[in-house]
């Protein structure tokens, strides 16, 4: 875990969405569903955001602006500069043999650095309209769905499960798959374990989020 | 000048490094039995701060003595443990348990529903249990915080720890319900300074004991300014969650502060708002002499 101040490269939008890259300085990117704390400018609080690619020498996070703090990354303009900490927290695991994508809306957010690690492995995508479905762009070998179609009903068995979205869609998957891994989310305030903000029920225990996941095993 | 975190603003054993940058650390609340604390949604940013409503989550006395304790020691930097509980005889019985620490009486968590008994009656049951320093926690939202602060001196504190979080709420932009499951919480960041400043100066002109000033601290500068209102150390809480490294940055800006205003050490400044312009100190109680 290291901070650093970092310049804004890029901000592009895509759909409802803006993939904000940073030069990454001396922070290492990490493993794919690790994430960053970003500093919202303006804000008290630094914002919880996965990695979403790490080409040599950047990071790129693919951002929804539903409030004050994503609204501030999203206005954020080449030459800004930024304070970012991590990478932090446990990511997936890459030791899976026939491994399957599956993300849900803003939750497709780790999947192309997962994608890219795995050689491209098939996805399964789900978003709420096709302007949002234009970030589905940022994973190859990806089928799309759109609602009221969701990405639960279009799963194949058999496979390696990786998903990221929202919560009744990781419940959903974990009913199906109790060998995926669900990339969860929780409000946080710090990211490494000391305020204990991001509490989620882990085993029948309240457990940091932070510490224990955001990557967990659904069963 | 002391440098501590605020109990409950960092986990040494998670992050050793930030913990090792302060002058001791100060653990999260311990209660006799463990608590899972409350459900999720427990913090919310707000304009100028957050509001937190963990709720004590904490492994409980005995697994902190025989698991979490042990394992602090190894990281071998000056430990405090903040001590929680719902009756004066529960603070107490922690507080016969431990040894080799500093120990700071959490009289104030504002997310958990039970009424403790005086902060008085808890300071004195406490300092009958051990001969360790006792710190008394104390909420900035007594009406006079001053007659508690001389009241827990009375009662055999060592120092005080001001100030704990103040209640809060803090409402969805879109649905205009309660942003934490819990309803209110506990505020703390840049918005509470003021509070603590008032806090820490009025008991600074009540008490004789040392105050370890918490409550806003972002900079070397606010640091500087609660040791001027009578502070002689400073802890650092909601800033550690945005920046691990502010315990140096703290430090090296309160130097540079210090130093600008021609005191040789932060202890120079000392109850500096006390004295009068005419640079006479004002005739006040001997903790800022």
């Amino acid at each position: 875990m290291k901070r650093a101040r970092l310049k804004v490269l890029g901000n592009e939008q895509i759909g409802p969405y803006f993939l904000i890259r940073v030069g990454c300085g001396a922070l290492d990117p990490g493993c794919p569903g690790q994430f960053f704390m970003l500093e919202a400018p303006g804000r008290v609080l630094p914002r919880p955001m996965s990695v979403c690619l790490a080409p040599a020498g950047e990071l790129a996070f693919l951002i929804d602006p539903i409030g004050p703090g994503t609204r501030a990354l999203c206005a954020l303009e080449p030459g800004d500069a930024i304070h970012v900490l991590g990478p932090l927290g446990h990511g997936f695991r890459l030791d899976v043999e026939r491994p399957l994508l599956v993300g849900g809306g803003i939750g497709i957010a780790p999947l192309p650095f997962v994608s890219e690690r795995l050689g491209a492995p098939p996805a399964l995508l789900g978003f709420r309209s096709e302007w949002h479905a234009e970030a589905a762009a940022l994973i190859p070998n990806a089928e799309v769905v759109i609602e009221p179609t969701y990405v639960t009903e279009a799963m194949p068995a058999g496979h390696d499960v990786l998903a990221c979205g929202p919560e009744p869609m990781l419940e959903t998957v974990r009913a199906l798959s109790p060998d995926a891994q669900l990339a969860w989310e929780a409000p946080m305030a710090c990211g490494y374990g000391a305020c204990y903000g991001c509490a989620v029920e882990i085993g029948g225990e309240l457990k940091r989020l932070c510490v224990e996941g955001p990557v967990l095993a659904a069963a | 000048m002391l440098l501590l975190n605020g109990s409950g603003c960092l986990d040494a054993l998670i992050a050793p490094d930030v913990a090792r940058a302060l002058d001791a650390f100060v653990t999260k609340t311990i209660t006799p039995l463990p608590r899972d604390g409350n459900a999720p949604v427990r913090i919310a940013e707000t304009e100028h701060g957050m509001l937190n409503a963990i709720g004590l989550a904490n492994p409980g006395r005995e697994k902190f003595l025989d698991e979490v304790l042990p394992h602090l020691r190894e990281l071998g930097f000056p430990l405090w443990v903040s001590v929680g509980g719902f009756a004066a005889d529960e603070y107490a019985e922690t507080c016969a348990a431990l040894d080799d620490v500093t120990i700071e009486l959490n009289l104030s968590c504002p997310n958990v529903d039970e009424a403790p008994e005086s902060a008085a009656e808890i300071v004195g049951a406490c300092r009958a249990a051990t001969d360790l320093p006792l710190y008394a926690k104390l909420s900035p939202a007594a009406w006079d915080v001053a007659d508690t602060a001389r009241a827990v001196e009375a009662a055999g504190a060592d120092g005080l720890s001001l100030v704990n979080t103040i209640r809060g709420l803090s409402l969805d932009e879109r649905t205009l319900r309660p942003t934490l499951e819990r309803g209110s919480g506990g505020y703390s960041g840049p918005a509470l300074k003021p509070i603590a400043l008032a806090a820490v100066y009025a008991c600074a002109r009540a008490t004789t004991i040392p105050i370890v000033g918490m409550g806003g601290v972002r900079t070397g500068r606010d640091a500087l300014e609660l040791i001027a209102a009578g502070a002689s150390a400073v802890a650092l809480g909601t800033v550690l969650f945005s920046d691990p490294d502010a315990p140096l940055r703290v430090r090296t800006e309160l130097d540079v502060e210090r130093s600008a205003r021609g005191f040789d050490s932060a202890h120079d400044a000392r109850g500096i708002a006390h004295w009068t312009d005419a640079g006479q100190r004002a005739d006040v109680h001997a903790n800022v002499l």
